[in-house]
């Protein structure tokens, strides 16, 4: 489907958002489709009905037209080319989809935890924000995403991008803004008493305006050795190893782990993401890795979101330099990629997920991909 | 017709007139019990009308403070806290107290023995059970939103409703729960009386397409109604017990109630809409004189979206973690769905080709009726189209698509189906002309109130917010468009609401068969008697057959058909017995 390029618009379309995603020319475009086919249709019929009611009106009180019983060419017709085109706006719609939910393997990452009634914001580089978030323009921006409390919904207009937030599950979403700007964050889930009050803005930036807030920025401390400082603060490391080569402690070495798969008792093995890991320290029960015991405790309650958040990326950067996906430092590795069409097939990969936790098009990898180069944040982190 | 019927009619005009107007099922028996207790299906459907307007006037006074309160950007008529309660107290009022049980209700009880030719439901007691239900489960909701309401919004999505609200949630939901069960009783007794109470020779292939259409909807009464049911359940087990069920933290999935409530509710708009297009058939056959363009089409269209109706649902969870197959999958058979509600659509059309249209209220609202749902079930599929629905689900563009489908759609059948039976009800005619021109006040204020509404969507305004950017001046003119023509569509429905009161009183008199109509309910005295028809009738006409003009004066007033001796021996003893 991606080799179909999709078609979109430029022109400003009255009545909708500004365009400032890759996404909204394509969703703007497939909109004057649906609009055209809607006016077609509806000025056919009304002129049709107009038309008969004028003609056709009862001129006298006893009149009685003949009968007509149907006609099975005319049934045909009007099943058939109605089906045809409503196959149209599937394809479409569905190619649009497909691209909006494939994120790219190589993008800037950050991490959302919505709260009743506020978005908070973990760049990977430490920044914390609330309510607002600032991203350079022309780069690819994946989120990923869940919640403290109910479920919420990530909607940006000008983007056209929404992702519900589910509570217990990492969900992801990507954009690349094509224009600088302040543009509205809404929570497009209902989510109580102060739902409309639960949004903000997406501040676009020029590459040296970005920069510029980067540094500028308070917590400048990264995500990776805040999770790490967790790490030690709740005990993990009496169990768990972190460097390689090391002897096992009483559980799994966790060094180099991300991506890989991972046996797990009973049968079958997981591909350890974001979704495995963030289980495995609130549910650790779920699954247990093959060859050791049921004895880790859950940390539901004693860690919130965004430092599970944390500890997520501080696992993820313990690997050879190298060998990390994703987590690319913010700025230094955005790829801006073509503003139409498909993305090249070798960049739609996204993070080996796990199916059930994020809503991925496609498979998770069986092995993280070798040597992507992406290694901004590893780098910052040793 | 043999001069022997023509001869056997006569005598029945006379009997006819001996009897009416002074023996018909308003005026048989007094008192409040004789109509508490009834098991008239007539009687009971009069009861539905009173209740759901009752039902139908609380939600509109609902919608009356949303419309005022965004006038303004700013929150500033009512708490936000108030304001969820009163978007949700609009919402559970209409669909679950008006829009599911309305036109099933008051027309289908009415007129499914009328127009198969029966005395009463299969089950009269069952159906009496049914309203007591429903009035049980409506009051009890009532209740729960008069002494501290409810804030979940009509889906109560977990794990807000589960977790968080403070609210009657609880109480609320017992009250739908309670009333699921006059649905299904309702759809039970539908079919039954459907299959089992037909007159001698009204085949399947005979019956009007509203009894077609009724059938179809009392098929997803009873097969998707236990399933809301179960979600009320769980949700309640949830509250109050913390059973896990959708609580994550217990093991639980929050999407899981998602799909169970769509599973149900997207087949219940079908309840909804199914019998508006019940009456449409109706109505638009009478009004043009001809039988409906391809009546086995239209007849079929409606099992075809009962069926496929219950394949959709996962279309209201694109954006909610869903599998992407998953929403491919659901797509797709959302745009094949939409195609037999095209097809209706594209038949009425076809039936006024040729017809002689008249401009009576009935028909004002048909067409009123076939081009909002036009862009209603157009913009149905936008919404099923996935990269678009992530745009623009759960803004206003949604709002103005169930609005343009069940206002557009379910409200302007069911006034359109009020006027086209008025005179069978009550036996008195409403004023011809108040009544269009309150169609088209009912028109002009619907397409204000809701065509600006998918403008807004558009542009990205969320639904369910208390108050909104005050940086967007746009957005407050499209508001303020929109409660103007709330405003005016209130005053279009506060009209027939007078008219209709006044007429039973001062109205004309109706003919048995005013228009005229083909069906058998034409052909009993207006109002009819208790019994329905005096003699049973036998069907020796095709649906929607006009005779040529000579013998449409023997269709036209009102007396029923008299079995021909010989013919149906079966129905010799029924024939006696009612004399
Ligand atoms: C042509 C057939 C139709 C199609 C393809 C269709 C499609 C859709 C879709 C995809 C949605 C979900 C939008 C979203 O939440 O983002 C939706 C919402 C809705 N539709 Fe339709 N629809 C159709 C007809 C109807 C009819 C006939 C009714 C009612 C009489 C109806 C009532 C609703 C309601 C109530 C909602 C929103 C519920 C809510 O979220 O509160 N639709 N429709
Ligand atoms: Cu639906």
């Amino acid at each position: 489907m991606q080799s179909i390029p999709i078609p979109n618009i430029s022109l400003p379309v009255p009545f909708s958002p500004e365009q400032a995603s890759t996404f909204a020319p394509h969703v703007d475009a497939l909109y004057v489709y649906l609009v055209t086919l809607t006016a077609f249709f509806t000025l056919l019929i009304s002129a049709a009905i107009i038309f008969f009611a004028v003609k056709y009106r009862r001129r006298q009180a006893a009149e009685l037209p003949r009968p007509i019983a149907g006609s099975m060419v005319l049934e045909l017709t009007w099943t058939i080319i109605p089906l045809m085109i409503a196959m149209t706006i599937f394809v479409w719609g569905a190619s649009i989809f497909f691209k909006a939910y494939r994120a790219p393997q190589q993008a800037m990452e950050v991490y959302v935890v919505g709260k009743q009634w506020m978005w908070k914001f973990q760049h990977q580089t430490g920044q914390r924000e609330i309510n607002e978030l600032h991203v350079p323009v022309g780069a690819r921006v994946k989120l990923t995403m869940t919640t403290e409390d109910v479920i919420h919904s990530f909607y940006v207009p000008a983007f056209r991008i929404k992702q519900d937030v589910v509570p217990g599950r990492y969900l992801q979403t990507w954009f690349e803004a094509t224009k600088t700007g302040k543009f509205y964050l809404f929570c497009a889930e209902y989510c109580g008493t102060n739902h409309s009050g639960m949004g903000g803005y997406i501040y676009v930036m020029d590459q040296a305006a970005y920069q510029q807030w980067l540094a500028g920025g308070t917590g400048t401390e990264s995500a990776a050795s805040q999770g790490q400082k967790l790490f030690q603060q709740r005990g993990c490391a009496s169990c768990h190893q972190v460097e390689a080569g090391g002897q096992q402690g009483l559980g799994p070495t966790l060094y180099g782990i991300f991506g890989k798969q991972q046996q797990i008792e009973g049968d079958g093995a997981v591909t350890v993401d974001e979704g495995y890991i963030r289980e495995s320290i609130l549910n650790p029960q779920a699954k247990i890795a093959a060859g050791f015991q049921n004895i880790m405790p859950t940390f539901q309650g004693q860690v919130s979101e965004e430092q599970v958040l944390q500890l997520v990326a501080y696992i993820r950067s313990l690997a050879p330099a190298g060998q990390q996906q994703g987590g690319a430092a913010a700025g230094a590795q955005t790829t801006s990629g073509p503003t139409t069409g498909g993305v090249p097939p070798q960049q739609q990969r996204s993070n080996p997920l796990h199916p059930s936790d994020v809503r991925q098009g496609n498979p998770a990898p069986q092995a993280p991909p070798a040597g992507g180069g992406n290694t901004g944040n590893a780098n910052r982190q040793q | 017709m043999s001069t022997n019927t023509t001869a056997a009619a006569a005598t029945g005009t006379r009997e006819w007139r001996s009897r009416f107007p002074t023996v018909n099922y308003l005026n048989a028996d007094y008192g409040i019990w004789s109509w508490l207790l009834t098991k008239d299906h007539k009687r009971i459907g009069l009861l539905y009308l009173i209740s759901v307007s009752f039902f139908f006037a609380i939600g509109g006074a609902y919608a009356g403070a949303i419309r005022l309160e965004l006038l303004t950007p700013m929150g500033d008529l009512m708490q936000s806290s108030t304001y969820n309660k009163v978007f949700t107290h609009h919402g559970i009022m209409m669909v679950f107290f008006f829009l599911i049980p309305a036109i099933p209700g008051v027309l289908g009880n009415f007129l499914i023995p009328l127009m198969i030719g029966a005395k009463d439901m299969a089950f009269p007691k069952i159906n009496l059970l049914s309203w007591y239900i429903f009035m049980a489960g409506g009051l009890i909701t009532f209740c729960a939103l008069l002494f501290g309401g409810v804030d979940t919004g009509w889906t109560f999505y977990v794990p807000y409703s589960s977790n968080f609200s403070n609210t009657y949630v609880t109480l609320a939901g017992l009250g739908i729960f309670i009333n699921g069960f006059s649905s299904i009783l309702t759809g039970l007794n539908f079919i039954v009386t459907t299959h089992t109470m037909r007159a001698p020779g009204m085949t399947w292939f005979r019956l009007p397409l509203f009894v077609w259409s009724h059938y179809a909807t009392a098929l997803i009464m009873i097969l998707g109604t236990p399933v809301i049911a179960i979600t009320i359940l769980l949700l309640a087990l949830e509250r109050l017990s913390h059973v896990g069920i959708f609580d994550p933290a217990l093991g639980g999935d929050p999407v899981l109630f998602q799909h169970m409530f769509w599973f149900y509710s997207h087949p219940a708009v079908y309840i909804m809409i199914l019998p508006s297009m019940a009456v449409i058939s109706e109505v638009v056959a009478t009004h043009t004189r001809k039988p409906i363009f391809g009546y086995s089409f239209v007849a079929f269209s409606s099992l075809a979206i009962a069926v496929f109706g219950f394949l959709v649902w996962g279309h209201h969870l694109f954006v909610s973690s869903q599998s992407v197959y998953a929403g491919m999958i659901f797509s797709m058979i959302s745009f094949v769905v939409a195609i037999p509600s095209a097809v209706k659509v594209f038949n009425w059309t076809a039936t006024m080709y040729k017809g002689s249209i008249s401009y009576d209220t009935p028909m004002l609202y048909a067409f009123a009726f076939i081009g909002l749902f036009l862009i209603g079930g157009m913009t149905g599929l936008f919404l099923a189209a996935l990269g678009f629905d992530i745009h623009v689900h759960d803004t206003y563009f949604v709002v103005a698509h169930f609005h343009y489908v069940m206002v557009g759609g379910t409200v302007m059948g069911y006034l359109g189906g009020l006027h086209n039976w008025w005179p069978k009800i009550t036996g008195r005619m409403y004023p011809e002309g108040w009544a269009r021109f309150a169609a088209l006040v009912v028109f002009v204020g619907f397409n204000l109130t809701f065509f600006p509404q998918f403008l807004l969507g558009y542009m990205g305004m969320p639904r369910r917010y208390h108050a909104y950017p005050v940086g967007e001046p746009m957005w407050q003119v499209l508001h303020v468009m929109s409660t103007g023509g709330a405003t005016v569509l209130g005053i279009g429905l506060l009209i027939p609401a007078v008219y209709f009161i006044w007429s039973m009183r001062y109205g004309r008199f109706a003919p048995a068969n005013p228009w005229p109509g083909t069906g058998l309910e034409w052909r009993t005295p207006s109002p009819p008697p208790t019994e329905n028809f005096l003699v049973t009738p036998v069907v020796t006409w095709e649906a929607y057959e006009y005779r040529p003009i000579e013998e449409l004066q023997t269709i036209g007033p009102g007396e029923p058909d008299q079995p021909i001796d010989g013919q149906h021996p079966a129905n010799r003893g029924t024939e006696t017995e009612e004399r």
